[in-house]
């Protein structure tokens, strides 16, 4: 039997690194410490290794990164979408082949935190790393996010539980609240649940604001939450020491969007004139906000960019794969580690069913079904080492568990680029 | 390796470390380094001719914000000011974006055809130096290293308050070799552990650290002896207390004057600030320029105002909160666990504006003050007073004294009047220019074979026409009555290969990751290993960036 320790799960942004492997002589493995999600994430990846195929038929690796090549080459738009899910050196090559080529590249985040990287750029961002949660949060926010189910191991290693230096005893030092449309199992792990009406977070965060500012409210409620349980949020969050207010889709993906993060981005900094305050964003995929940094680094824009004329132009809306493809304006498509046909409104899907496309994913999504060229890559924290950013930015090299047997998505971009450029 | 050798023929040579300030002379490069005459092969050596120009080494920027989490936060923050500013996939290369922070490839492109070579990573907390290390690896052309941000460490914060040094030293030296850093940065040491526990500062070298019962004194002490007792190329890396106040000079004085070994002090410009006997805000640069030349152990950068767009990003949390509060800009802050803290606000810089205008005349009268061109570095600690594609703008400052009073007479009366900037003759020589570009900063960060051309330096070096001195054309808006020096390198060589022509930076060489690995005592490992169980949400196997991140790189022997 093998042991492998600390062991990165790819998961989603918790990017927990506290993971045992137990290798056994049989070839099983046990997993210990993941949460369920991760479990799975990790057990039922089988790293055999996989003929790429054509229209469906395997076919070699040199026929399908030919075929591939010629995709791109001959597309006049082409689109490059997904990423969340592969690591950063990977994303490097990815960017690296869509400036080659003159291509419209976008991620998952304009289909989650897209709008939270907006209200970044219009309003700046107060935040931490998660372990100052741990150290030092007394108060703890959750908007519009159920960590219990998403994020499970949240509570336990970063936020509620632990014990940190100014927080000696773990979760009796802490206060936390959640704020969400319905009463989901996180509630039960909170000391306060307040229920927020469908599509009125814009409304009680201002709410809030005013209140924080020292305002007098008159109205009887806000948003469904009546003004007493405002009030007395507002004073509790002037009188922690250090709170920490996480969000998660529920305030990105609802009514109002970039607008309610930023007014979640501005009520932590106007608590800031009274105590200290940080946000977070409960990023959901493994490696969703190293896409994001790296296409900052490599084009200057998060997302939904344009490198069609020969530099970087920023388009959400315009650039945003959903949009493009909905009005059929890329006439190829590159999907990268996600699955836009089972999560994209049906025009868009049906769109990228319909164009040349390519997928590339470890395992074999709804999206790789009817993909002209589907390239299975490694795993990256299964078998494969690469680059993961946690959700609050904190980078980590996965480890690999287990032998490699396909190449990595890195080597996939490397060939790919290799004979573009041909 | 083949053989390769390169000369350059006839230029006038300046390389203040040997001596020569622009005397005729031939300089050869053999495979990478800089070699003497005899020893090159001149049958099949490429050929300069430098005939009627100025030939010295590579720049060397000891202080730039460049690469990394924090930098990559400001680059996303401001997509308004990319779009103007942008560098075309079909002029050769990659795509790039970013005025005040472009991305890290045409940062790379930037410099170089600016004729640097080697530019310092100015503040990396140790948690993200991954990601960092990534940036960098992205930055063609350049050797490259970075600070290590390690004033507000808790870990450290512990041994001193326990008093044991030699541990702090010891963990010190692990964290350097552990993130691949070059050097020590202290930023507002104990301010930012008091703005992240309390919303507080530290104001004076005796302040309390809350919570843990020492005083930003003892930090800094205990770092400067760790650097000198470590040996480090580097000495403490200072951005010290109360930055931009009324309160920074006497700070800054006082750490001159208490200095107890090697000590730079960065952007000094923005720590040089008191009240006059009305109580207004006013600059001592005076005092401070004679307590550095005072003081053979301290050096510092300027961090030069450059009118216009700059973007202000510093581990200095509270400073920039009360930034963004008084200027109502957005704001970034960022508190990184156990380590440190940070910011970010964009700023523009206006002539109009008294303090700004203050501000650059500060800058310039340090330049001009200090007496030892080989402890006084060039910067505009970019991008936070200015960006660095802007330096050409300030040697000319510094150059030409009747530049210097055409902008002076644009400012405010009231800054006028209460500046002896005026009445200072001094104009720099190219040969001091180059000093505090290339030669000096080489020199204090330890990089014995940078900022000069003697046998066995690498074959870093840049080449300009006098003819062409001003002749880029700028690409900001700013460019108004901006007037320039040194900005369109003939020719930059990159130990032996042309990496840039007539202005224009070509091909895709890369250059290496400077980094230190000081020897330690492997038992402190015990106990970084159970402060991380405790207080880190990573673990201590995870932390340490593998050799994969660096796959060029040179270690620089400690002394």
């Amino acid at each position: 039997m093998k042991n492998v320790d600390s062991v990165v799960c790819t998961f989603c942004g918790c990017l927990c690194d506290d993971i045992r492997v137990s290798s056994k002589d049989d070839g099983t493995i046990e997993i210990k410490g993941a949460c369920a999600n991760g479990k799975g994430h990790m057990e039922e990846y089988d790293p055999s290794p996989v003929s790429p195929t054509l229209r469906g038929e395997p076919v070699s690796w040199e026929k399908a990164i030919g075929e591939a090549a010629s995709i791109l080459r001959n597309a006049r738009s082409p689109l490059f979408y997904g990423l969340s899910s592969t690591a950063s050196e990977a994303q490097r090559k990815c960017v690296t082949l869509a400036d080659s080529i003159g291509a419209v590249i976008d991620t998952t985040s304009s289909v989650c935190h897209g709008p939270t990287g907006i209200a970044m750029q219009t309003f700046g961002e107060p935040t931490c790393s998660l372990g100052e949660a741990m150290n030092r949060a007394d108060l703890l926010l959750f908007w519009g996010c159920n960590p219990m189910v998403a994020h499970s191991r949240h509570f336990t290693r970063y936020s509620l539980m632990p014990k940190g230096r100014f927080v000696p005893e773990g979760r009796k030092g802490r206060r936390a609240v959640l704020v969400d449309v319905r009463e989901t199992p996180s509630a039960k792990a909170v000391d306060r649940f307040l229920r927020v009406k469908q599509g009125y977070d814009y409304e009680v965060l201002s709410a809030l604001r005013a209140l924080v500012q020292g305002k007098r409210m008159d109205a009887g409620e806000v948003g469904g939450i009546p003004r007493e349980e405002l009030v007395s949020l507002a004073e509790e969050m002037k009188g922690c020491r250090y709170g920490v207010a996480f969000f998660g889709m529920g305030l990105t993906m609802t009514r109002g969007k970039d607008l309610n993060v930023g007014q979640y981005f501005s009520l932590v900094r106007d608590l800031n004139a009274h105590t200290r305050f940080s946000v977070i964003a409960m990023r959901g995929h493994g490696n969703v906000a190293g896409a994001d940094a790296v296409l900052t680094w490599q084009t200057g824009y998060p997302f939904a960019t344009s490198l069609a004329g020969g530099v970087p132009v920023y388009g959400p809306g315009e650039f945003t794969a959903v949009d493009m493809l909905a009005r059929h304006e890329a006439d190829a498509a590159l999907i990268v580690a996600s699955d836009p046909k089972a999560h994209f409104p049906a025009e868009a899907a049906a769109w990228l069913d319909s164009i040349p496309h390519i997928v590339i994913d470890p395992v074999f999504p709804l999206t790789a079904q009817g993909a002209t060229v589907y390239l299975p890559g490694a795993q990256y924290g299964v078998d494969a080492e690469g680059t993961y950013y946690r959700m609050d930015g904190v980078p980590i090299r996965t480890r690999a568990f287990r032998e490699r047997q396909r190449p990595t998505d890195e080597e996939i971009f490397d060939r790919l680029l290799e004979e573009v450029r041909r | 390796m083949r053989d390769k050798t390169l000369g350059i023929i006839g230029g006038r040579v300046y390389d203040p470390a040997n001596g020569m300030d622009g005397e005729v002379r031939d300089v050869w490069i053999r495979n990478g380094s800089v070699v003497s005459p005899e020893e090159a092969d001149k049958s099949g050596a490429m050929i300069i001719d430098a005939a009627g120009m100025n030939v010295m080494p590579g720049g060397v920027d000891l202080h730039s914000h460049i690469a990394g989490a924090k930098v990559n936060h400001g680059r996303k923050m401001c997509p308004e000011e990319h779009a103007s500013h942008k560098r075309d996939r079909l002029e050769g290369g990659r795509s790039g974006a970013g005025f005040t922070v472009p991305t890290p490839y045409m940062t790379g492109c930037m410099y170089a055809e600016m004729g640097y070579t080697t530019v310092m990573e100015a503040a990396c907390a140790p948690l993200v130096a991954r990601h960092s290390h990534e940036e960098l690896e992205d930055m063609p052309f350049l050797d490259k290293g970075m600070l290590i941000t390690m004033g507000n460490n808790e870990f450290l914060f512990d041994c001193i308050g326990r008093g044991e040094k030699e541990l702090a030293r010891d963990f010190i030296a692990w964290t350097l070799k552990a993130v691949r850093g070059y050097g020590i940065k202290v930023v507002n040491p104990g301010g930012v552990e008091n703005w992240k526990s309390s919303r507080s500062n530290a104001g004076s070298w005796d302040s309390e650290v809350l919570g843990f019962g020492i005083t930003p004194g003892k930090i800094l002490e205990t770092l400067t002896w760790a650097a000198d007792s470590l040996g480090l190329p580097h000495g403490v890396h200072l951005h010290g207390l109360n930055l931009g106040t009324t309160e920074s000079a006497e700070q800054t004085l006082r750490s001159i004057r208490e200095a107890s070994g090697r000590l730079h002090l960065t952007h000094l410009q923005f720590m040089s600030y008191g009240k006059d006997k009305k109580g207004r805000f006013a600059n001592r640069s005076q005092e401070l320029a004679d307590a550095v030349n005072a003081n053979s152990n301290v050096t510092f950068d300027v961090g030069q105002i450059v009118f216009g767009p700059a973007t202000t990003m510093t581990s200095d949390g509270p400073f920039q909160y009360n930034l963004g509060t008084m200027t109502g800009h957005k704001w970034f802050g960022g508190d990184e666990e156990n380590e440190t803290g940070g910011g970010i606000v964009p700023i523009r810089y206006s002539p109009r504006n008294r303090i700004n205008a203050l501000q650059w005349v500060t800058g310039l009268e340090l330049f001009l003050l200090a007496k030892d061109p080989w402890r006084v570095f060039l910067t505009t600690d970019h991008p936070n007073a200015g960006p660095f594609f802007c330096y050409p703008q300030v040697i000319r400052l510094l150059m030409d004294r009747s530049y210097r009073m055409e902008v002076l007479e644009t400012l405010p009366e009231s800054v006028r009047k209460r500046t002896i900037l005026g009445e200072i003759e001094r104009e720099y020589t190219l040969g001091e220019i180059v000093t505090i570009t290339r030669a000096a900063p080489a020199r204090v960060l330890g990089l014995p074979k940078k900022g000069h051309l003697g046998p066995g330096a690498d074959g870093d070096v840049a080449i300009f026409h006098p003819g062409d001195d001003g002749r880029r054309v700028p690409k900001c808006r700013s460019g108004k009555g901006c007037r320039r020096k040194m900005d369109l390198p003939r020719w930059v060589i990159k130990e032996g290969e042309v990496i840039v022509k007539n202005g224009k930076a070509e091909g895709e060489t890369h250059g290496k990751t400077l980094h230190v690995a000081p020897p330690f005592d492997f038992t402190v490992e015990k106990s970084i290993r159970e402060h991380f169980s405790r207080y880190y949400t990573v673990s201590f196997d995870n932390y340490p960036v593998q050799d994969c991140y660096l796959p060029l790189e040179e270690e620089v022997p400690c002394r």
